[in-house]
């Protein structure tokens, strides 16, 4: 007898609260950035392509195989897995599924609880009268813990912790009582919230409220397409990995919140509805707010500058400046409304990611709905402090890139696999046509079988070997120089450069220039370091401790692996294979814990 | 705006939002299939 008596209350609550899980920071923040970088318009060609024959197929894979679990009672794709097929290495394959929404959940409610804030803070008027490097500021000091910016003592924790307590309460009055009712009110106010905030962004006109130029600027530039950058495999990749993020594939929630549909019931007009409602959110609305305000403010070079900040930084390092200028009332409005809606896409995502969590331990071991919750939050706490207090060490960005990227595609990798070659397509074209109010176009058993295992393979190893410069005429039998985002360059630290000990008596210079300041902020100690070869200057600024002793002096010439400063000091690789010892623990932690389970029912002859 | 820009963005982002409101409206105007089944609201 289980425990697991979750279950949706209506249709369109599970459609809303399926798009809710897609629709993330990411739709906002993510998709511009790579839009600019990636041929403008024209990035939407390779974009719709991959979510036609990769994102489609993928969802179609991850509703069918959550329904099909569902069936036996199993909610979590351990188990599902093990369903499709009996072989030992499927149930551990999808450890992935409750892995990632795990380790994701630890940094991403980090993210929203900084969204929780900057809401709070934007109602407060904080930002009023702030110059743009004040805003910039407020950001730095907000991740760094020991500093307040509201007189709470840490208060980037104390938001994180809030965040968790919310995420547990909903997730702990089940689907029907918790996350569709939260879906049902945050899904219409951020598409709300998105809309108002299009429109300004759309309507901004040069010389009015300090912009330089008008909106429509930035959209032009946004939509400009550069055809020969469809020729650019980099193009292609980040793409394929858009769609990833912005439907939240590979992760394993898709799979859990599909469970709870009875096999009579669709899921195909359903996968098809949620899905477009992420493209919506995305490209119609995503595309019209930050970066035609930004442009507005900025002009195009500047943007571009800023969009190597990441769209983290251009959300909250600019943003709020920008938002100043229209004036106390619209400047509340308006961030409210940017940070609110990043916050509802936020909790929509992160209660998708709780669920699988939840469910595994109802499912497994009979615990109850809040008890569960608890323990989810409480691991999430566990495993995310790291991200809180060592977030300039990287932590933050380790996870991101194991949990919340390379995770993810491998798992989508293999599911795909799994359906179409081990389960059978023709068994599981079956199970996903059952119920089904609309047809799916024949063509996708094509698709399903072929072209999509084929292209997440070529993500896989175009992700794994990628060369430096995306320069991809590089690659020859006699080996090519690896980017340090590339899965293999990630693995031999080939982004660490001369600080490789984990201890050291001496800090290496990671950038060739000149000495031009030696600075403290915020009580912290800086030495910088300016390269002024190239036309755009470029600066790379080092901490060091009041322990440590300055090896240069201002107006040195410094080069790449000259010493600094010495003293004792632990280098970021530490922190980083740290990280990379914790994720791999939480996965063999997860697989331990499936294996019990696992044994438990043999034992109970409930498999 | 460019035209060539503009012919860009409106298409796709006809193409979404038509696609996006068909599905949803679909799924609001299918009627419930008989007997037992996934969502709660409809049981009582």
């Amino acid at each position: 007898m289980t425990t697991n008596n979750l279950a949706w209350g209506s249709r369109v609550g599970l459609i809303l609260a399926m798009a809710g899980n897609a629709v993330g920071l990411g739709n906002f923040l993510r998709f511009p950035m790579q839009a600019v970088q990636n041929g403008g318009g024209a990035f939407i060609i390779p974009y719709l392509v991959c979510f036609l024959l990769m994102g489609i197929p993928l969802l179609f894979v991850e509703w069918t195989a959550g329904r099909y679990g569902g069936q036996f009672g199993h909610h979590t794709t351990p188990f599902a897995f093990h369903k499709m097929n009996q072989r030992w290495i499927w149930k551990y394959i999808g450890v992935f599924g409750i892995f990632s929404n795990l380790s994701i959940a630890a940094y991403y409610c980090y993210i929203e609880s900084w969204t929780l804030s900057y809401t709070m803070h934007s109602a407060m008027g904080t930002f009023n009268g702030l110059s743009q490097h004040g805003v910039a500021n407020f950001f730095t000091n907000y991740l760094d813990i020991s500093t307040t910016t509201t007189g709470i003592p840490y208060e980037a924790v104390v938001f994180y912790v809030l965040c968790l307590a919310l995420n547990i309460w909903i997730l702990s009055k089940g689907l029907s009582g918790g996350v569709e009712k939260a879906a049902k009110i945050m899904m219409p106010l951020l598409i709300l919230f998105g809309i108002f905030l299009a429109i300004r962004g759309i309507t901004l006109k040069a010389g009015h409220e300090g912009a330089l130029f008008d909106g429509v600027v930035g959209l032009n530039f946004l939509w400009t397409p550069h055809y020969d950058s469809l020729m650019n495999p980099k193009v292609w990749l980040a793409a394929a990995g858009q769609i990833f993020f912005t439907l939240s594939l590979g992760q394993g929630s898709v799979q859990c919140y599909a469970s709870y549909v009875k096999k009579k019931d669709d899921i195909v007009l359903n996968s098809m509805s949620a899905g477009w409602m992420n493209e919506f959110v995305e490209v119609v609305l995503g595309s019209a707010i930050i970066i035609p305000i930004a442009i507005g403010y900025f002009g195009l070079e500047k943007v571009v500058e800023l969009t190597q900040l990441g769209g983290l930084g251009l959300g909250f390092r600019v943003m709020p400046f920008l938002f100043e200028q229209w004036g106390p009332i619209l400047s509340v409005l308006a961030g409210v409304s940017f940070f609110g809606l990043l916050f509802f896409a936020g909790i929509t995502s992160s209660l998708a990611m709780g669920t699988p969590c939840m469910s595994f331990l109802m499912d497994e071991f009979k615990w109850r709905r809040g008890s569960s919750a608890v323990a989810f939050g409480v691991a999430v706490l566990v495993l995310g402090l790291p991200t809180v207090f060592f977030f300039q060490e990287g932590v933050f960005d380790e996870y991101d890139y194991w949990a919340g990227t390379v995770s993810l595609v491998v798992f989508a990798m293999l599911e795909i696999i799994l359906f179409s070659w081990v389960f059978g397509l023709k068994k599981g074209w079956a199970e996903l046509t059952a119920g089904a109010d609309i047809k799916i176009p024949n063509i996708y058993k094509f698709i399903l079988k072929f072209v999509t295992p084929v292209m997440l393979i070529a993500v896989f190893f175009g992700s794994a070997v990628r060369p430096v410069n995306d320069d991809w005429s590089k690659i020859s039998f006699r080996g090519w120089d690896l980017h340090h985002e590339s899965i293999l360059g990630q693995m031999l630290h080939n982004n660490i450069g001369p600080n490789h000990k984990y201890f050291t008596d001496a800090f290496y210079s990671e950038k060739s220039g000149v000495v031009d300041s030696v600075f403290v902020q915020r009580n912290r100690n800086y030495v910088r370091v300016t390269d002024t070869t190239n036309a755009v200057k470029s600066s790379a600024e080092f901490e060091y401790k009041a322990k440590n002793q300055l090896a240069v002096k201002i107006g040195d010439q410094v080069n790449k692996g000259d010493a600094l400063f010495t003293g004792g000091m632990i280098n970021k690789v530490f922190f980083i294979d740290i990280s990379r010892f914790l994720l791999t623990l939480v996965f063999v932690l997860i697989g331990g814990t499936v294996y019990y389970a696992y044994r438990k029912r043999v034992r109970e002859k409930t498999i | 705006m460019e035209t060539q820009a503009l012919i860009f963005m409106v298409t796709s982002e006809v193409i979404i939002t038509g696609l996006t409101l068909y599905f949803f409206i679909r799924v609001l105007f299918t009627k419930p299939k008989g007997g037992v089944d996934s969502y709660t609201d409809t049981k009582e």
